[in-house]
């Protein structure tokens, strides 16, 4: 569904992505490993259209979308939340989420009907699906942390969307948080189909979700492949998991 | 912005500040009708400050010269043409709206502080040439005498008219910022990166924003040509867009009625010291300084907050 051909990007000449390969089929859930700063958060700006490549490709569905802006990445049906909270931190949970399904019907322009009356079963829906639907009219700077990266991934669902791109969905999560964050991420794969593309520092969940790993190592990608086949490539245990066999499984 | 500005309180509230106004010139003073006439059209010009002030986020720093455009295209319109005045009444606030829109595209492309910049300088222009141009403007002096309509020649005529297009305005204004475009506008103001990401196309719609504000911002200005019968080169300094900024602040800025009181405030304070006028500008200053430091939210910001406390703004985590 997704394909990432040998994207580059440098900052000021230093490469950030460098070389990376990926390719997400239909269903999957797959996620990106590596360490901080390997360029995971990069190459998911460059697959949103947040940042433009220097060198490679990105197909989905087979066409080319490279270097696309955001808003026609949007419209792709593909959506995103971020790593940093990036909310409308004055506007109630409801809003955060009903602007993005307003701008998504292209309901933008309507002046003069009260916005009360879009998008409101939709939105209710969505709400009811990530858990906040009790919180609605609460102003979403003042939701815990925990909550607004729960509202993070609703505003990308008002995006109806076929692709979603979770940056560290669960950092900064409390243990009951990060569980039911979990549950969320396999009831959108499993129970709305979903495809789903993340990055996660943490094995536990990474290797208790995803169908296939790859592994970004100073922004190229090492190894694609399923949770064994990374678990016990060398280059991997070499890199980044800190050398222990754990190939006994 | 929460609906129901104080629920029924708010409500109540609204009524009997209406009856008030309506029975208003009954009770008071010729003196007073005037100044509330002023009051009313001030409010207006301060609120469609904030549409892109406070609900868009907009450095809208010189909003006075849509305000003086639109009075001095109705006045020109009614000394120098044989039009009819109601059809200068009009063309006013259209004047104001294309000229936000030009100003607009000229400036939109800059974000924040330097859009606020470049909107002072191109404003400052525009003051340039009508204080300029004596033979057309009558520069300095400004317009005096203008000619009106039969009914809005008595105090009382100019008063109810205004009273009815401010009011007809705010609830334009109002509608406008719960729309689906209003709410939009209000997601720019608070992250135009996630906003663009989701689809929205922020310029454009700070744009409309732009000529939304200066078209109220002409209507208020044509308003004034109505209650004052004059025109002048101060309504377009920008000295006077500095005391809108401060209204919208001193009433609350993300408030929709914030504006209208801290106009009101500021109408009244500057009638009531104009024997120090020197001064005016010093008080302007420590007003300001202190409504920073103890009212970041302005007045009514600061009681919508007191009163929400009690309500759902308890914040109970996970
Ligand atoms: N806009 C930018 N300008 C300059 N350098 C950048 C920029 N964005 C990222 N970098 C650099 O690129 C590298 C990769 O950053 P990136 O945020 O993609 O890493 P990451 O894998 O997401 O790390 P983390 O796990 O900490 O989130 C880092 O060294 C970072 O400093
Ligand atoms: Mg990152």
């Amino acid at each position: 569904m997704l394909r990432v051909e040998s994207l580059s990007k440098s900052f000021e000449g230093f490469k950030a992505v460098n070389n990376a390969n990926l390719h997400v089929e239909k269903g999957e859930i797959v996620a990106v490993i590596g360490p901080n700063g390997a360029g995971k958060t990069t190459l998911f700006n460059l697959i949103t259209g947040v940042l433009k490549p220097d060198n490679g490709k990105v197909y989905f569905k087979g066409e080319d979308i490279t270097g696309l802006p955001p808003h026609e990445i949007f419209k792709k049906r593909i959506s995103r939340s971020f790593q940093v909270v990036n909310l409308f931190p004055r506007l109630s949970v409801f809003e955060n989420v009903q602007i993005a399904i307003l701008s998504r019907e292209g309901k933008t322009w309507n002046l003069f009907s009260p916005s009360k009356k879009f998008a409101i079963e939709e939105t209710e829906e969505i709400l009811e699906r990530v858990g906040l639907i009790d919180k609605r009219n609460r102003i979403s700077a003042l939701l815990s942390h925990g909550d607004q990266k729960v509202l993070e991934i609703a505003i990308a669902l008002g995006g109806k969307p076929e692709f979603l791109i979770f940056d560290e969905p669960t950092a900064g999560m409390s243990p009951e948080e990060t569980s039911r964050c979990i549950e969320l991420i396999k009831h959108l794969s499993e129970k709305m189909g979903l495809t789903i593309l993340f990055c996660e520092h943490d094995m536990e969940i990474v290797f208790g979700i995803a169908n296939r790993i790859m592994v970004m190592v100073r922004g190229s990608t090492i190894i694609q492949g399923s949770c064994e086949e990374v678990r016990c490539n060398k280059a991997v245990q070499d890199a980044y998991l800190g050398g222990g066999d754990e190939c006994s499984v | 912005m929460k609906g129901n500005l104080l629920g029924r309180k708010g409500l109540l509230t609204g009524v009997i500040i209406i009856l008030f106004l309506f029975i208003l010139p009954f009770i008071f003073p010729r003196f007073y009708i005037y100044m509330t006439s002023i009051i009313l059209l001030t409010g207006l010009l301060a609120s469609s400050c904030n549409i892109a002030l406070g609900f868009g986020g907009i450095y809208q720093f010189h909003h006075a010269v849509f305000y003086g455009a639109g009075a001095y295209a109705a006045a020109l319109i009614i000394t120098k043409s044989s039009l009819s005045p109601w059809i200068a009444f009009a063309a006013g606030p259209i004047v104001s709206a294309i000229i936000g829109l030009i100003m607009g595209i000229i400036s939109i492309r800059l974000s924040k502080l330097y859009f606020g910049m470049l909107q002072v300088s191109l404003g400052s222009l525009v003051w340039v040439i009508v204080y300029r141009w004596y033979s057309f403007t009558g520069g300095d002096d400004g317009i005096h005498g203008i000619p009106l309509p039969e009914i809005l020649s008595s105090a009382n005529g100019a008063y109810y008219f205004t009273l009815f297009i401010t009011g007809l305005s705010m609830f334009v204004l109002y509608r406008i910022l719960k729309s689906p475009f209003g709410s939009v506008l209000q997601g720019i103001r608070d992250n135009p990166l996630r906003s663009g990401i989701i689809g929205v196309n922020v310029k454009r719609h700070q744009l409309m924003t732009l000529v939304i504000a200066s078209f109220f911002a002409g209507v208020a200005g044509t308003l004034f040509v109505v209650v004052d019968n004059t025109v002048f080169p101060d309504m377009l300094f920008w000295t006077l867009s500095m005391e809108i900024v401060i209204m919208c602040l001193l009433g609350g800025w993300f408030t929709f009625f914030g504006p209208m009181l801290g106009a009101a405030a500021l109408v009244a304070l500057r009638t009531f010291v104009s024997s120090f006028t020197v001064y005016w500008a010093l008080i302007l200053g420590i007003l300001f300084t202190l409504v920073i430091f103890f009212l970041p939210n302005g007045i009514l910001g600061y009681i919508e907050q007191k009163f929400k406390k009690g309500t759902e703004v308890s914040v109970d985590r996970g």
